[in-house]
């Protein structure tokens, strides 16, 4: 879960970094008022989960309240990216002598955390690091040992960074470890014009897997900005809304991802991602399908299932579920293979219903599917009545 | 002979007495997986009957060791417990540590995996469904009858996928399924099961399936280049994931240009690699392969 800049800012507050006074407003007056009380000259941030806010004009300096209005009522509803900008941070700008870069980010092939540290911040790392390689150091971490005052100097040294900001090196690590984060990025940090090193923005991103002991988080995730996302979550279902028209469901991430590109392979585009999981039970399979079907961009459904844990007749059972309490209008295109297939194919041919087709592999399910998705399309469009399709 | 697990392999079950851990144990001895003994602290000198086979369970992974001789640990063990016990087993010497537990911290497995391969522990795993020797030997959750003994070595970051591959090469069979987990942070890597497949004598070729996020399958190409002379089959999940999103696995996101299948299958086919555009055409190429290399295979 990535966070917003402002909640990233007060992790690192509590944490002791040094960040600007500031507040989180979603009005253009609430603007206003928080310029007044941080001293009237300040920058308004928009407060999205994307990069290049500054290059949008996201990112804007205003030189007293009345102008802090102006520019937030201009950025509140700024789409930058896809991303509506609902809330902006009003800070107390800082009068800065050197930008920098400082991050701890996850190694994934060394299996390490990695210290990031350059003298030239700012800008994206990426590009430094495209352009000057030299400039950015890259500082592997011992889980075991963590960031002692000896490795955050090490951290400084080759990042050419003052030796001034050991401290805040170290406490960026206490937000990573803390905090189970897998990235915490100060971009810039910066040293200013009277000497303090102060975090000017922050981007932290939080491992899902940590949830468990890190309860307070459910009050920071917004994870359920789409409906049919939000719904899967609380029902534990792995599920991504995706723009096409062809709903997939099936068992285990891998065959799921690989559903989508044989459907998209066949013409067609994918609506959704859905994962019942190992040995799903019909329940999860019937709520499953529910969701799909409820998702308006959905033109024909598929359903694909190797059963390993996973038995095809529960499956079945699930559809057969699903389909008592909701009324099939699209058709649905079912693949089973493995644990109990036949039994489960027995009794999607029991059910005998005119939009339920079976298919004996993957390659030809998706076919079906994505043909499906299409004539749907066409008859949908063919006809003054929607409802007759 | 097989990688990693054989005939001889003798395994423990950490987390057996819980309701995965015994489902799985029995699968597992009915695939005829020498399973002796399971772990469970609280639960110790207690034994468990299952299937007519009488499985003891001890109080640690060390007595478990001394009394059985068990050279592999499985383990179904809750996320919040996973670490102490991935670090007990490799206290206790164990060589092999499979992980079959999903949702693990990533602090959590960072601090294991080192803590592991300090004491020559090989992890596979976490989030993974364990590895299978068809004919010989079954360690986690992967099922054993769709398959049949044969001389395809295969390594995959997704469970599924790889049921998916053994049963539609049913007919012509594996020497070792390998499924080394989707999440971000693994012990085992693609390039480990290349090297152990390069190295075994009755593997005749690989097949290799990778997904978005990270460059273990870029990384995997350029060994394959310099190192394996076996033919090696691809196939890679994801090319229409869209930026950003988490795609059911931990580890499975594109991060802006990086990760992506599309460089995956680049890198790969710069290798030398025939990678398949679906799982079914995967399956056909290394048919056509092995068509190819007459003897090899009955």
């Amino acid at each position: 879960m990535d966070l917003y800049e402002h909640q990233a800012r007060e992790l690192l507050h509590e944490n002791g970094v040094l960040v600007p006074r500031a507040e989180v407003v979603d009005t253009a007056e609430a603007a206003r008022a928080a310029a007044e009380r941080l001293g009237g000259r300040v920058v308004i941030k928009a407060q999205v989960k994307t990069g290049g806010r500054g290059k949008a004009g996201g990112v804007k300096l205003a030189d007293d309240p009345a102008a802090a209005e102006l520019t937030a009522r201009r950025i509140l509803g700024m789409d930058i990216k896809g991303h509506t900008v609902h809330r902006v941070m009003v800070a107390e700008p800082v009068e800065v002598e050197r930008e920098m870069y400082l991050g701890f980010t996850l190694d994934r092939a060394a299996g390490r955390f990695l210290a990031i540290a350059s003298a030239e911040g700012g800008m994206e790392i990426e590009e430094v690091a495209a352009r000057r390689p030299e400039a950015v150091a890259r500082i592997a971490v011992d889980p075991a040992e963590g960031v002692t005052e000896a490795k955050a100097a090490e951290i400084a040294v080759a990042g050419g960074l003052p030796r001034e900001t050991t401290g805040t090196i170290r406490r960026l690590w206490t937000v990573l470890t803390a905090h189970d984060a897998l990235l915490v990025e100060v971009n810039p940090l910066v040293v200013t014009r009277d000497g303090s090193i102060v975090a000017l923005d922050g981007k932290v991103t939080l491992d899902d897997n940590a949830r468990f002991r890190q309860p307070s988080w459910d009050a920071a995730d917004d994870r359920a900005r789409d409906p049919l996302e939000a719904r899967a979550a609380a029902a534990g279902i792995g599920y991504v809304k995706l723009d096409g028209e062809v709903g997939v469901i099936g068992n285990g991430a891998g065959l799921v991802m690989s559903t989508l590109d044989v459907v998209a392979g066949c013409g067609a585009r994918p609506a959704d991602f859905l994962d019942i999981g190992g040995g799903a039970s019909a329940q999860v399979m019937a709520d499953g399908l529910s969701l799909v079907l409820d998702d308006p961009d959905v033109r024909s459904v598929l359903v694909n299932v190797f059963g390993g844990i996973t038995a095809c007749d529960a499956v079945a059972d699930g559809i057969v579920r699903a389909l008592d309490t909701v009324a099939l209008t699209k058709p649905l295109v079912v693949r089973l293979d493995g644990n109990n297939a036949a039994r489960g194919r027995a009794i999607l041919g029991q059910l005998a219903h005119p939009l339920v087709h079976q298919a004996d592999t993957m390659d030809g399910a998706a076919a079906r599917a994505a043909e499906l998705a299409g004539s749907a399309a066409s008859s949908a469009t063919g006809t003054s009545d929607p409802s007759a399709a | 002979m097989a990688i990693f697990l054989t005939k001889d392999s003798k395994v423990i079950v950490q987390g057996m007495t819980g309701a995965e851990g015994m489902k799985h144990t029995r699968r597992m001895l009915a695939a005829g997986t020498d399973v002796v003994g399971g772990v469970n602290p609280r639960k110790a000198g207690t034994r468990a009957d299952i299937d007519g086979r009488t499985v003891p369970v001890f109080g640690s992974v060390r007595e478990a060791i001394d009394t059985t001789g068990a050279d592999v640990s499985v383990l179904f063990v809750p996320p919040p417990h996973a670490k102490a016990a991935v670090t007990e087993a490799a206290d206790a010497r164990i060589p092999l540590a499979v992980v079959i537990t999903e949702g693990i911290p990533v602090h959590d497995a960072v601090a294991f995996q080192a803590y592991a391969r300090a004491r020559a522990t090989r992890v596979i795993g976490p989030n993974c469904p364990g590895l299978i020797s068809p004919g010989q030997s079954n360690a986690g959750i992967i099922p054993a009858d769709i398959t049949k003994p044969g001389r395809i070595g295969l390594v995959s970051k997704s469970g599924t996928l790889t049921y998916q591959l053994m049963y539609e090469l049913r007919d012509v069979g594996f020497s070792t399924c390998v499924g080394i987990g989707g999440d971000p942070v693994i012990g085992t890597t693609h390039i480990d099961a290349l090297a152990a497949f390069e190295d075994d004598s009755e593997t005749d070729l690989i097949v290799m399936i990778g997904e978005i996020g990270g460059d273990a399958e870029e990384r995997a190409a350029r060994y394959i280049a310099d190192h394996v002379t076996k033919p090696v089959v691809g196939y890679i999940a994801g090319f229409t994931a869209p930026e950003g999103r988490t795609m059911g696995h931990a580890g499975a996101i594109v991060s802006g240009s990086s990760g992506t299948a599309a460089a995956k299958k680049a890198a790969l086919e710069a290798a030398g690699v025939s990678v398949g555009a679906t799982p079914t055409e995967t399956a056909g190429l290394v048919l056509a392969l092995l068509a190819e290399r007459p003897g090899n295979l009955a």
